[in-house]
């Protein structure tokens, strides 16, 4: 029991990053707009979250407060680096994904030489601790409480209350409704009088502020607050992805998704916990590799059912029809 | 003076190259079906999506009732009342019918999407108008008739009084056809006035009051339907006499050419087959019409005929030769030639120049090529040959951008270079969509030519017309399998419209009988 205990505690606080990106990827591409800069994005509010943190960790501020407004500057910061894209590919029409590869190429440079310039390093190492051992009440909920609410972050929880808010915005408003008509038909939702424009700016802005905080979630869940250049998010925006695809541009099943890819994971840096797979004595490298290499399983075997949004990729023009 | 709901006057619309409307008057009754009548190109479209506010033009002014308006998007003519069935349906396909007929105007209660209450509204329409749909269907699982009553939906949601139907027929059976033209003469007489797009004479003269005629984006005049005829209406949209009989002598059927026995093709959107158990013959000296509703297997039989996809059973025999399981290239060189129903993807590179389009087929035979060199001069001189020959029009002759010419030339090209080539077997895929009248004489006598040349010709075709004037005999394509065959000299297009809706159909004993 001990053993699922650990493995979920350490499984959530690795989902959520890959949940909130996915979920954003999906709000761009369901609006017409491929985002492969989710990792760059990512990096970006993470760099800025972490910077945030190191400014005000002396000021003795609640430590779960200080994510709180962590979040809302990495939030900010994916935001803004997103309306690169925003301005690229849906004004200037250019190449989507050239335009995203391109985010993804300047951040972790740009990471790089700031923190070499600043802190004479490779990245923000910071101090707080918002690590939570156990939540008040909630924590002593049996079995419940140790998966849930002990030996976690507060990222798991503001994970899940964004996903049960994206699928309201998604499924239950009007502007869910049309923005995922652009991503489909943008001529359609043009002659019904939706300003194509707009829903894209404000779908690939939602992956903004969702990457950003992913990304900021990623440097308090697993790297304890910290950020650095070289590996910067070590591939989860691609992750994100895959998992955004697995799930099939639909938010709970990427909620799914993200739970199976988080499990590999963990599972694999776990291995010395689990006495049958310990016993193998397959070098540990291996099991590492595993989110990875089911990446590439999953998507050659259900890229060939999925159905993606019909328009994404392609500029909408308002004169060709 | 007259009072018009709609007024759309001097309108000037220009695109990079083109004038798409050239000082164009249109005015309409309140009340009336009035029809846009025009070649393709003609600028019909353009002058409805300026009405639309899909485009704006640079000169001339709307006014509704007398009032000036600027509409500037499809909001400020919703707004005015205007809507628009679209002539490719802007149906999002993954939307239920009752998102599709909302989106844009959608019910909310603080963002939040009231669909109980829409569709109250919208049942209560379809009731009204017959318009019969499935709420919560999906959009791409519904037929295209169905789909059309969703977009007509769409416009009386908005509670338009202003309704513009661009082609509205084309994609329709006869019997729907019927149908829709009683709906729109409803609409009339509820008060409803209509802008009607088509080139259809026929239903002009069924449902219009009054016509507009457009040729090459000018106006040409506007008529009472009653007061004029056919005859006068083509020639005002053709500016000559257009002549709407194929003339041709009785066939003199030699022998078979091409017999395909159990074709069988699976589809790609479902797991059923979209091709079941075909099986016919094509003698020389015949044109057998290949005819249905789009989207019954038409396509996909064809792909499986020239080669351009496999089909899981059955046997293709060309001249005695079995090439079930040949390639393209050896299809085409046993004597099958290929007017492809995309032209744009499987008859032309569009980037090549016209003379390497003309020798797609065949650059790598000794005529053309030495040692793996092409010999330009002999392609050229071939291509200028072609060109004379069969009256292609393009810019800068051989050497013009296949992209740069017009689509009538295109297909004049492509039907060159298959006629051209050693064939006893022309395969005609829908040859004439999207062209003029002119164009389609011209394509008609070519096919009626190979027929008496002694070839045979397996023509696949949507248009009643074409299917009735061409053919020498007609197969009923429904849902993959041929459920009638019919002698064009003894049916009528009402009867063909039901074989091809389905309602109708021989036995299989009959059909062997027949044939």
């Amino acid at each position: 029991m001990d053993t699922i205990y650990y493995l979920i505690q350490n499984m959530l606080p690795v989902a959520i990053p890959l949940l909130l990106v996915a979920l954003g990827g999906m709000f761009s591409e369901r609006s017409g707009v491929i985002n492969i800069g989710l990792e760059g994005i990512m990096l970006f509010g993470a760099f800025f979250g972490a910077l945030f943190v190191f400014t005000i960790q002396g000021a003795g501020i609640n430590a779960q407060l200080v994510l709180l407004m962590g979040m809302v500057v990495a939030a900010l910061a994916g935001f803004v680096y997103s309306l690169l894209l925003s301005f690229a590919a849906v004004t200037m029409k250019a190449d989507q994904t050239i335009t995203g590869t391109s985010l993804n190429m300047l951040i972790p440079a740009a990471v790089l030489l700031f923190s070499k310039m600043f802190f004479n390093s490779d990245g923000i190492t910071t101090n707080m601790g918002f690590f939570i051992r156990k939540m008040p009440v909630l924590g002593d909920i049996p079995v419940l409480g140790p998966m849930f609410f002990q030996k976690t972050y507060l990222t798991v929880i503001i994970g899940f209350v964004i996903l049960i808010i994206s699928v309201i915005i998604f499924y239950k408003t009007k502007f869910g409704l049309r923005l995922r008509a652009c991503g489909e038909h943008p001529q359609a939702a043009d002659s019904v009088g939706i300003n194509v424009y707009f829903m894209r700016y404000a779908g690939v802005s939602l992956s903004g502020i969702l990457g950003g905080i992913g990304g900021f979630f990623y440097s308090v869940g697993i790297l304890d607050g910290n950020i650095n250049g070289h590996s910067g998010v070590a591939g989860f925006g691609f992750l994100a992805l895959a998992v955004m695809i697995f799930g099939q541009w639909k938010p709970i099943r990427i909620m799914f998704a993200a739970l199976f890819f988080a499990f590999l994971r963990t599972l694999a840096y776990s291995i010395a916990l689990i006495p049958f797979l310990n016993d193998l004595g397959i070098n540990q490298t291996y099991y590492k590799m595993l989110p990875y290499v089911a990446t590439m399983v999953v998507l050659a075997f259900t890229s060939k059912k999925s159905r993606a949004p019909k328009a994404e990729g392609i500029p909408y023009d308002k004169a060709k029809r | 003076m007259e009072n018009y709901i709609v007024e759309m006057l001097n309108i000037t619309k220009e695109f990079p190259g083109i004038i798409a409307n050239d000082n164009i008057t249109l005015n309409l009754k309140k009340g009336e079906v009035h029809a846009l009548l025009g070649e393709n190109g003609a600028g019909k479209s353009t002058l409805m999506s300026v009405l639309f506010g899909l485009y704006q033009a640079e000169k001339g002014e709307i006014r509704k009732n007398g009032q000036v308006v600027k509409i500037n998007n499809p909001n400020d003519a919703n707004a005015l009342g205007i809507g628009m069935v679209h002539q490719h349906f802007k149906l999002v396909e993954i939307f239920t019918v009752l998102e599709n007929i909302i989106l844009g105007v959608e019910p909310n209660k603080l963002g939040f999407l009231q669909k109980s209450e829409a569709k109250e509204k919208v049942m209560a329409l379809s009731e009204k108008y017959g318009l019969s749909i499935n709420p919560d269907a999906l959009i791409e699982d519904i037929s295209v008739g169905m789909q059309q009553r969703v977009e007509i939906l769409k416009m009386l949601y908005r509670d338009n009084e202003i309704l513009i139907f661009d082609e509205p027929t084309a994609v329709l059976t006869p019997q729907e056809i019927k149908e829709l033209l009683k709906i729109m003469r409803g609409f009339a007489e509820e008060g409803k006035s209509i802008l009607f797009i088509t080139h259809k004479l026929n239903e002009i003269m069924e449902v219009a009051d009054r016509c507009t005629v457009l040729r090459k984006g000018k106006y040409i005049g506007t008529v009472n339907v009653k007061e004029s005829n056919k005859e006068e209406l083509s020639k005002m949209m053709v500016g000559r006499d257009v002549n709407f009989n194929v003339d041709k002598k009785p066939a003199e059927i030699k022998d078979v050419v091409l017999s395909v026995k159990g074709v069988t093709v699976p589809s790609k959107h479902h797991k059923n087959n979209a091709v079941k158990d075909v099986s016919f013959e094509v003698r020389a000296g015949e044109i057998v019409c290949l005819a249905g509703i789009e989207g019954n297997g038409q396509t996909e039989f064809v792909a499986a005929l020239t080669g351009l996809d496999k089909m899981s059973a059955g046997t293709i025999t060309l001249s005695g030769k079995d090439i079930t399981k040949s390639s393209i290239r050896e299809r085409s060189v046993s004597g099958m030639s290929h007017i492809p129903e995309d032209r744009h993807k499987h008859g032309l590179v569009l980037e090549y120049s016209l003379e390497q389009n003309m020798v797609l087929q065949r650059y790598w035979q000794p005529e053309f090529q030495k040692n793996g060199f092409i010999k330009f001069d002999a392609v050229r001189k071939y291509a200028e040959g072609l060109i004379e020959r069969f009256d292609v029009r393009s810019g800068q002759g051989p050497i013009s951008v296949v992209r740069s010419m017009s689509g009538g030339n295109q297909q004049k090209a492509i039907i060159a270079r298959e006629i051209d080539k050693k064939h006893d077997l022309l395969v005609a895929v829908q040859p004439t969509r999207g062209l003029d009248v002119g164009a389609i004489e011209y394509i008609h006598k070519q096919l009626v030519e190979r027929r008496d040349a002694g070839k045979g010709v397996l023509l696949v075709s949507l248009e009643l017309d074409e299917v009735m004037n061409v053919s020498d005999r007609i197969l009923v394509m429904y849902e993959g399998e041929i459920v009638g065959e019919l002698d064009p000299k003894n049916t009528t297009v009402q009867e063909l419209g039901l074989y091809m809706s389905g309602a109708k159909r021989n036995t299989a004993k009959e059909i062997n009988h027949a044939g």
